[in-house]
Formats: structure tokens, sequence, C-alpha cells
């Protein structure tokens, strides 16, 4: 009986390893290798300076930990991160709420609620860099209208940031609305009949009702907020390269900068070693952390 | 390209549809090339002799960025076209690689992967980047079947300057540039400025500039996103010196000369008020020229064409102002050709780069673009003298050449630029003094040229 139980098995996941094996030769050549490729350049000196790459141990990390753009850097990321997950999903959730109950035009709203997700984000970048253009810029002529002085946007240190929060934060809302609403309609409508019944209040039906069993959309879509904050890095190329003098550099940014305008391949591994280890703490996050505390039903 | 001629009228939207147009170019064009170039090195370079004409086929594939605007990819393929017309067993096939760090990019990975193009126009900078890869060849065999030096000198030597070191000479220079200062004839006249005398020295421009600011228009605007340093360059040579050495070990950047440059360059915004505090964006500054929302702006002569077919009004050329002496850099783009490919193709390369040189095209490249023509003998030329007679302005920035110097350009320049150009962007921003601001560049930049003066 075990033994044919045994085979059985064996039998079964050996067809399931045959089904698995295409996308696992993928994953591996494309993810797994690079990956391990990575974390192993990170630990050579590999630039200009040096026609074959010289073992240095952990030196890179050493080095990082001194250097001032580095920082700089990553508490960009930390306020951009700051400034777009949480607005961009209370500004979903009121969003799909509205999308939800909207009964004419739903399609209507629905599509220009999630248009700008649909633009790429190049294009999006140069509508906007228009949009922040000192003097004739949308933004100026607004600002002149209401009797304002004019802003150089994005070539202040102190408001470029802002700009840039703003931006993503309009073309990032609309997605993770997509997955409100999916979460809003998966919420049986029996509990808002009986809290109709029993006379609850409009934001006592939310606290209790809509926000509690959106909490796997909201834990999901944070997630990707999260990630998608480490990940952006378009918009930076085409409206600020990182400037002025850092104010608006982001990790993959500077990943770029080191490996594409220093050539420093050793440091470039480094950096993008540090941002795996940012992404994977994100997830681990979602599944030991607060996955357990969610009820899903 | 057309439709953006078309549109040229509303300068507003030149630099967005610009922007716009050569993502989209870019997207289009490179990616099939990039496969079709890397189906054809190998074929290409074991391929049987053709019996007919005893010569064997040879395609080349030729990266060229555009920093400015105006409608040039048309003009360059015109021209690969052309060179196939004349030989027949020389294909080019014309890569649009978006601006020069793109370039730069796509040529560096294709060497890293073993795959560069045959010969590109890269930034006169890039040498020592190219060299340390060991990416490209030196051009010397060449230029002494053409003549060596008599050859060589027909080239202003201002713009050899990038081309090479430790004798040898690795680029050809094609698409090049100074920094001229562009001003509106109208806007002086309604100034009560003269309109035939832009300013000279460094007092005459702040005190220009401060009779030319008004409500909504700027005296004078100078680029920074992007080029910093050549902007400070300018400041530079005009108060003595350069900021490299020429082997491009060394820099000198913490100057008490550059100090007092960068000094005037942040007092015209801070103190005076008559540019925009903060950072200026590269492309935005000839739209607001054109626009008449400055009066005067520094920017590359490569931009002239541009401003000459969109300006609605009467427009100056001139040299930038001086301090000890007149000054500005050279900067654009130089032909290379590239180390790891067939001896055949490297030979066609160098007939390619003879013919985008040639007097009479130098000349005609000139006067399609602004940029200056890399040699002497294409301002004595017929089309070129009539050219000129019309319009002197296209003479501005070759006669400014005699107090041209090399653009910066070291080992590990990208490391070194940013070294330079962060303090800069931080001083236009405030929250550095130019002290404080060049000490911090000369340290940074020393620890990224360590390793080459061992």
């Amino acid at each position: 009986m075990d033994n044919r139980k045994l085979r059985f098995h064996w039998k079964a996941n050996a067809f399931a390893w045959l089904l698995l094996l295409p996308s696992l030769l993928f994953l591996f050549l494309f993810t797994f290798y690079p990956i391990a490729q990575t974390v192993k350049l990170s630990l050579f000196q590999a630039d200009l300076a040096t026609a074959v790459p010289v073992f240095l141990g952990f030196d890179n990390y050493a080095n990082l930990i001194g250097d001032e753009v580095f920082w700089k850097v990553m508490s960009n990321n930390l306020w951009f991160a700051i400034g777009t997950v949480p607005t961009s999903i209370v500004l979903a959730i009121l969003m799909a709420i509205y999308c939800n109950k909207a009964l004419r035009g739903t399609s209507l709203v629905r599509i220009s609620f999630f248009y700008p997700t649909m633009i790429p984000m190049i294009a999006v970048a140069n509508v906007w860099l228009f949009i922040y253009t000192p003097q004739y810029g949308l933004l100026s002529r607004l600002m002149k209208s209401i009797g304002q002085g004019d802003i150089n946007w994005l070539g202040s240190p102190q408001y470029v940031m802002w700009a840039m929060v703003i931006m993503v934060v309009w073309k990032e809302a609309g997605y993770f609305m997509i997955f409100f609403l999916a979460g809003l309609q998966n919420i049986p409508p029996d509990l808002y009949e009986s809290a109709q019944v029993d006379g609850v209040g409009r934001w006592t039906v939310f606290r209790k009702i809509t926000f509690p069993l959106l909490m796997p959309t909201t834990l999901f879509v944070s997630i990707v907020a999260l990630t998608n904050s480490f990940k952006l890095v378009d918009h930076i190329m085409i409206m600020t390269k990182g400037g002025p003098n850092n104010a608006s550099n982001l990790l993959l940014y500077y990943i770029y900068e080191s490996a594409f305008s220093f050539w420093d391949q050793g440091m470039a591994s480094t950096l993008t070693v540090v941002m795996i280890g940012v992404l994977l703490l994100f997830a681990a996050l979602n599944f030991f952390g607060l996955d357990k505390k969610i009820h899903y039903r | 390209m057309r439709l953006i001629s078309k549109m040229s009228n509303k300068t507003i939207f030149v630099s967005l549809c610009l922007m716009l147009s050569i993502t989209a170019c870019s997207n289009n064009n490179t990616a099939p090339e990039e496969q079709s170039s890397a189906a054809t090195v190998s074929p290409s370079s074991s391929a049987p002799v053709n019996e007919a004409n005893n010569e064997e086929k040879v395609e080349l594939t030729f990266y060229y960025p555009i920093a400015v605007g105006g409608p040039l990819t048309a003009t360059v393929e015109g021209m690969a076209q052309e060179f196939t017309k004349q030989n027949p067993n020389i294909t080019i096939k014309p890569v649009y690689t978006g601006s020069y760090a793109d370039t730069a990019v796509k040529t560096q990975a294709g060497v890293q992967s073993k795959n560069p193009p045959d010969v590109a126009v890269l930034q006169s900078t890039e040498l020592f980047s190219l060299l340390d890869m060991d990416a490209i060849i030196p051009l010397d065999d060449y230029i002494a079947t053409e003549g060596g030096d008599t050859y060589l000198s027909d080239f202003y030597p201002a713009f050899l300057s990038n081309s090479q070191t430790g004798g040898k000479t690795y680029s050809i220079p094609f698409q090049r540039s100074t920094i001229v200062l562009y001003y509106n004839k109208d806007l002086f006249q309604a100034a009560g400025l003269d309109p035939e005398k832009a300013p000279q020295t460094w007092d005459e421009m702040k005190d220009y500039a401060k009779k030319l600011t008004k409500d909504g228009t700027w005296g004078l605007e100078i680029p920074v996103s992007g080029y910093a340093y050549w902007m400070l360059q300018t400041f530079a040579l005009q108060n003595g010196n350069n900021l490299m050495s020429e082997d491009g070990k060394k820099v000198m950047f913490n100057t008490p000369e550059n100090i007092e440059g960068l000094q005037y360059w942040s007092d015209l915004a801070k103190k005076d008020k008559v540019i925009p505090e903060g950072v200026t964006e590269w492309g935005t500054v000839p739209s607001d020229f054109l626009e008449g929302k400055t009066a005067m702006m520094y920017h590359t002569t490569g931009n002239l064409s541009n401003v000459k077919n969109n300006a609605k009004f009467n427009f100056g050329v001139s040299f930038l102002p001086k301090n000890k002496s007149y000054g500005s850099p050279t900067g654009g783009g130089n032909m290379y050709i590239f180390k790891d490919i067939d001896k055949k193709k490297q030979d066609a390369a160098w007939k390619f780069i003879q013919f985008m040189t040639e007097t009479e095209r130098a000349a005609q490249w000139s006067m399609d673009t602004g940029y200056v023509a890399v040699k002497k003998s294409a301002y004595e030329s017929e089309r070129m003298k009539k050219y000129t007679a019309d319009f002197p302005a296209a003479l501005v920035a070759r006669d400014q050449l005699e107090y041209a110097a090399a653009e910066l350009s070291t080992h590990n320049n990208g490391k070194v630029i940013k070294a330079l150009s962060d303090p800069i962007q931080a001083v236009l921003t405030g929250s550095m003094t130019p002290e404080e601001a060049l000490k911090k560049a000369q340290e940074e930049a020393d620890k990224a040229l360590a390793p080459f003066n061992k």
C-alpha cells in the first residue's frame, strides 16, 4: 500500500515537474542566475580602472556606508515611499467606492480614473515636465492667476520631491483602484442590507464592514505600491536626472548611474543587492507579519 | 521628424514634441537595427569574395546621437545613402541612438558584449573611457595615408584637442560646437540698449541683464541640468585656465579663479536676480529664448539653425563675455572606429568618416545645423561664403575657436563630471558656497582619479 502510494506520488510529481520545467528554466536563466552573478560581482572591484575585476570581499559594502549620495538616495526613497504609498491607497479606495456606487456613466468614471495608468511612464513624464515648466507651464500659469510667485518646481531641491510624488500618485492611484474595485465587489451585499435594516451610519458601515473586508486587498496593494516606489526610474531620467544635487535621486536611478555613467559594475551590483534586500524585506513582511493578522473571511 | 518642422511655429511645444518623437523614434529604430547588426557581424566577415567586382560587400552599423533641435535624422540618413551611392560595396546602417548619454550606454554595452557598432559618433569627451575599455583604435595609420600632419592641420586645433592623447589621434571631429551668447535684439532695443552690441565683459553682462530683466522676462538664462560642468568651464576659461590636465589624470577645480567664476554665476541668480534661481533645464532654455522669456542665453552653437528658423524676432550671436580673456569649451561629437571588428570594416569606416567630413559636406552640415564646420577649408568653399555673407552669425562660433579649449574629459569621466556638477547645483540652489562646493568637487574627483595616478 505504502509502496504504491509512493510510486503514485513519484509519478504525479514527475508530471508536475515536467509541466513546470519550461517556466523554471526561464526563471533560472533570467532571474536566479543573474541574481547570483550580481551577488558575485558585488564582491569585486569592476570599474574603468580595472581591466580584470579584482576581488574585494565586502569592501564595496563598506564603501557604501561612507557614501553620502547613497544615504541621500535611501532617504529620498523613504520619503518617496511615505509620500506615494498611503496617499495613492487612500485615493484608490475613495475612487473605488465612488466607481462602485456611480450608477450612471460607470464606465466613463472608471476609464477616467484608470486612464493615467495606461499611458507609458515616459509620456507621462514628458507631459508633467510641461506642467511643471517655470513661467509658461500649466502650474506656473495657475499660480500666477491666483497671484502667487513662480516656482521652479523641478529645479529646486525643496520642491522637486513633492512634484515627483504628486505625479506618481496621479499615475498609480487609478491602477490600485482596480484592485479595490474587485475587492468591493467581493463583499457580500447582505452585510450591507442588514446594516441598513439596523440603521447603521455610513461611516460606521465603512469602518466596521467595508474596510476590514478590504484588508487583504489593502495589504496586497501596499506591497505592490512599496516595491513600485523603489522600482520607479523612468520619470527621473526624463525630468530631473536625479537633480538638483541628488535631491530627486532614487535607488534605481543611482544604480543606473553607477552602471552606465560611471561604468562601475562592481558598485552597481552592490547597490542592486541592497535593492533586492529591501524588496525581499517587503515580501517577508507580507508573508510572515501582517498576513497572519488579517481575516480573509 | 517632418512633423516637427511643421509644428515649429508653435515653439512652446517644440521641446515637448521633440522629446516625445525622440522616444518614439528610438523605440522604432533601435530594436530591429540591433538585431540585424548582431546577425550580420559574423557572416559578413567570412563572406565569400564577390567575384563580379572582386570586392566584398561590407555593411557598417553607424550609431549617432542628436543633441540639438531640428530634423537631423533625415539629414544623416540622406548622407549615409549618398555614401552608398558613391561606394556601392559599402552599406551604412545609421542607427539613431538618442542623446549623447544614451548613445554612450548603447555603445559601451555593445563593447562589453563584444558586439560594438563599427563606427559611431560619441561625445568627444568619451575618449578616456573608451580607451580604458580598450574599445577603439588609433587612427594615425589612416591619417598618414591621407597626408598626415597636412591632413590634420585642416581641422581646428581646439576640436582636435579632445581627440588626442599620448601623441595619438583617436577620433575625427564631426558635429562640434562651442557655447555662444544668443541675444534678442528687439528686447535690447526695448530696454534702450544698442541691439548691435552684445555685452563684452562680465560686468557689462551683469549690467545688461539687469536692464533686460522685466516681469515675465529674464535677462539671461544659463542651462544647468546635464551640462553644469560645461557652463562652469566657460567661466573658468574666461578667468584664465581650463579644469583638467591634458592626460586626463588631474583636475584643477578648486582654484581662486574658478571660485570667482562660480561666485559670479550664482550672484547672477541670487544677488542680482537676473537669471532664474535653481536648476534650469538644458532643453527648455532655447524654447524660453524663442518665446521671449529670456533676453539672452548661453547655449551651443549647434542650436543656431533651430533659433534661426524659429525666432520671430531679430536676434544676435556673439562671443561669451570675457573676464581675463574670452573663452569657451568646445563640445559635441567625434567619430570613432571600433576595435573588435573586421579590418575590412575598419577600412570602410575610415572611408565613411572621410566622406562625412569632406570639405563641402562639412560646410553643408554646418549650414543645416549650426554646428561649426570642423575643417578650415569648409569656410573657404563657395556655398559657405555665400551663406555667411547673408548670415554672419554663423561665423561667431568659428571665430571664438581661437579662445576655445578642450571640453572637460578625464579618466573615469562620468564620476568626475558628477563630482563637479552636483556641488555646482548645490551652489545654484543655495545650499553651498562656491568655496565649499569646489573644495568638495576637488576631493571627490581626486578620489575618482586616484586609481589612474598610481
